[in-house]
C-alpha cells in the first residue's frame, strides 16, 4: 500500500511540475516567472531524489 | 523569450547547486579505521536477510578478547543528529583492545537517517572534529529515517506490537519502533535486525548512546529497563564519585513504548541502558544552528533560558563541548562494563585503550580518530 501511496505522490510532484513549467512559459510578468522557477525546484529534486 | 531563457538558466543552475550540494552530504563517506580488538566487521542485514543491501544494513564492528566472557552491544547512530554518541561508539571501535569478552559497535544504528537533516531546521548537513592529521568530516543526519528512503508518514503512528498512538513521524524514529517488526517500514526493520543480532550474539547489555535538548527532563542521565537498574544505580555513583561529572538514573517507564531501554528489555535477554549527554544544538530556544553550537555547545539563548529555570540541566558561557559529551559516554560505557564484570565475573568484558572523561577533555575527541591515509585497506571501513 504504502508502494502505491509513494507512486502517485511521486506522479503528482510530476504533474505539478509539469504545471509550473507551463505556468511559467505562459507568464508575461519577469516576477512571475521568477517565482515559478522558485517553486519548481524542490519539485525537480524531490523527483531526482536528491530531496 | 531571451529573458524566460535568463531566468529559466538561473533557475537550472540554483537547482543543480542545491542538488549536488544535497547529493554529496547523502553520499559523504566517513572513513573508519578498525581498531586492535576488531575481529571481524559483519553487516546488520546478516542478522536479518531484508535489512541486507539497504541504506540501513550498518556495519557491526565485532571486537573479541583472547578470553571468553560476557558479550556488551553499543549502538551509535539511533539518532544520527546525537553525535557525542557516535563519536564515542567510534573511539571504541578504532582503539579498544579487549581482554575478555566481546563488544559489538554499530556506529550508525539508522544510515537513512545520518543521510539527511532536519526538513526546514536549516541544520549544516556535516562537521569536522579537529585531529592531528587535518580532521574528520562526519554527516550530521537527523532524528528521523530519510523520507526519500520511508515514505508516506500515517497520521497516526501505531507502534507494533502494542499499538500504542505515537506521533506520525516517529514511525521514521528508530527509538521509537523497537523491537522492530519483519514485515513493516524500514526503520521496524531495522529495529527487527538489531532485536536479532541480540538474540543470536546473546547480547548481555545494550547501550544506545544518544544527547538531549536541556528543556528535556530525561537528560545526564541513564535511563535503565528494571533488569538494569541495579547497575546503572551503581554506574552512577562511581561516575559521581570518581570520574568528575554527575550523572543520574531514570527508570525505562512501562507506558511508553518503541524505545529502546523498554523494548530490547522485554524482548531479549539483554539488560538495556541508554545514555544521556547534553546538546545545547538540539534545544527549541537555540540560536543560529551551525556547526559552531553543534561542537561548542555555547548558546547565549539557551543560557537565557536556563536563567529563567526553564532548563533541566545547568549551562553558562562554557557551554557543552562536545569533548565534555563524548567523555560523559566513554567514562560512564566502561564504568557499566567494570560494575557488570565485577558482579558477574563469569560474563565479564574488561576493555582497555578507551579513554575516560578527563583524558577526552584534555587531548579532544579528534586524538582518538585514526587517519585513514594511514591505515592499510584491510582495516578501512566507511560508514
Amino acid at each position: 500500500m504504502d508502494t502505491v501511496v509513494t507512486l502517485l505522490y511521486y506522479f503528482l510532484t510530476a504533474y505539478i511540475a509539469v504545471l509550473l513549467v507551463w505556468n511559467f512559459v505562459k507568464r508575461k510578468n519577469w516576477q512571475e516567472e521568477v517565482l515559478c522557477v522558485i517553486v519548481l525546484i524542490p519539485f525537480l529534486l524531490r523527483l531526482l531524489r536528491l530531496k | 523569450m531571451t529573458r524566460k531563457i535568463v531566468i529559466a538558466a538561473l533557475g537550472t543552475a540554483l537547482a543543480v547547486l542545491a542538488g549536488l550540494s544535497f547529493y554529496r552530504s547523502r553520499h559523504l563517506r566517513e572513513p573508519v579505521v578498525a581498531g586492535p580488538g576488531v575481529s571481524r566487521v559483519a553487516k546488520l542485514g546478516d542478522y536479518f536477510g531484508p535489512i541486507k543491501g539497504t541504506v540501513n544494513d550498518a556495519n557491526v564492528y565485532v571486537l573479541e578478547g583472547r578470553e571468553p566472557g560476557g558479550t556488551i552491544l553499543l549502538l551509535g547512530g539511533t539518532h544520527p543528529e546525537e553525535p557525542a554518541g557516535r563519536l564515542a561508539a567510534w573511539i571504541v571501535a578504532e582503539n579498544a583492545e579487549l581482554v575478555r569478552g566481546r563488544i559489538l559497535v554499530v556506529l550508525t544504528a539508522n544510515r537513512s537517517a545520518s543521510t539527511v537533516t532536519r526538513l526546514g531546521g536549516a541544520y549544516p548537513p556535516d562537521f569536522t572534529i579537529p585531529t592531528a592529521w587535518g580532521g574528520q568530516k562526519f554527516r550530521l543526519g537527523d532524528r528521523w529515517s530519510n523520507p526519500l528512503d520511508q515514505w508516506p508518514d500515517p497520521e497516526v503512528y501505531l507502534h507494533y506490537p502494542t499499538r500504542q498512538e505515537l506521533a506520525y513521524v516517529d514511525i521514521r524514529n528508530l527509538n521509537r519502533a523497537f523491537p522492530g517488526r519483519p514485515n513493516g517500514t524500514l526503520t521496524e526493520r531495522t529495529c527487527y535486525a538489531v532485536t536479532e543480532l541480540i538474540r543470536r550474539e546473546k547480547v548481555d547489555v545494550a547501550i544506545d548512546l544518544h544527547e538531549a535538548e536541556l528543556q528535556y527532563p530525561v537528560i545526564s542521565t541513564i535511563v535503565a529497563h528494571p533488569k538494569g537498574a541495579d547497575l546503572a544505580a551503581a554506574a552512577a555513583m562511581f561516575i559521581s564519585s570518581m570520574e568528575g561529572f554527575a550523572i543520574g538514573v531514570e527508570n525505562s517507564p512501562k507506558a511508553l513504548r518503541g524505545l529502546s531501554h523498554r523494548e530490547i528489555g522485554d524482548a531479549t535477554d539483554a539488560v538495556s541502558l541508554l545514555l544521556e549527554a547534553p546538546e545545547p544544538f538540539l534545544d527549541a530556544t537555540r540560536g543560529r544552528t551551525d556547526r559552531e553550537l553543534l561542537l561548542t555547545g555555547k548558546d547565549d539563548f539557551v543560557v537565557r533560558a536556563g536563567k529563567r529555570g526553564l532548563l533541566f540541566e545547568k549551562i553558562d558561557e562554557k557551554g557543552w563541548p562536545i569533548d565534555v559529551r563524548v567523555g560523559r559516554h566513554t567514562s560512564t560505557i566502561l564504568q557499566i562494563l567494570e560494575i557488570w564484570s565485577s558482579e558477574n565475573p563469569a560474563k565479564a568484558v574488561i576493555v582497555s585503550g578507551v579513554p575516560r572523561y578527563t583524558e577526552v577533555i584534555e587531548k579532544g575527541t579528534g586524538a582518538f580518530l585514526k587517519d585513514p591515509k594511514t591505515a592499510s585497506a584491510s582495516r578501512l571501513f566507511s560508514e
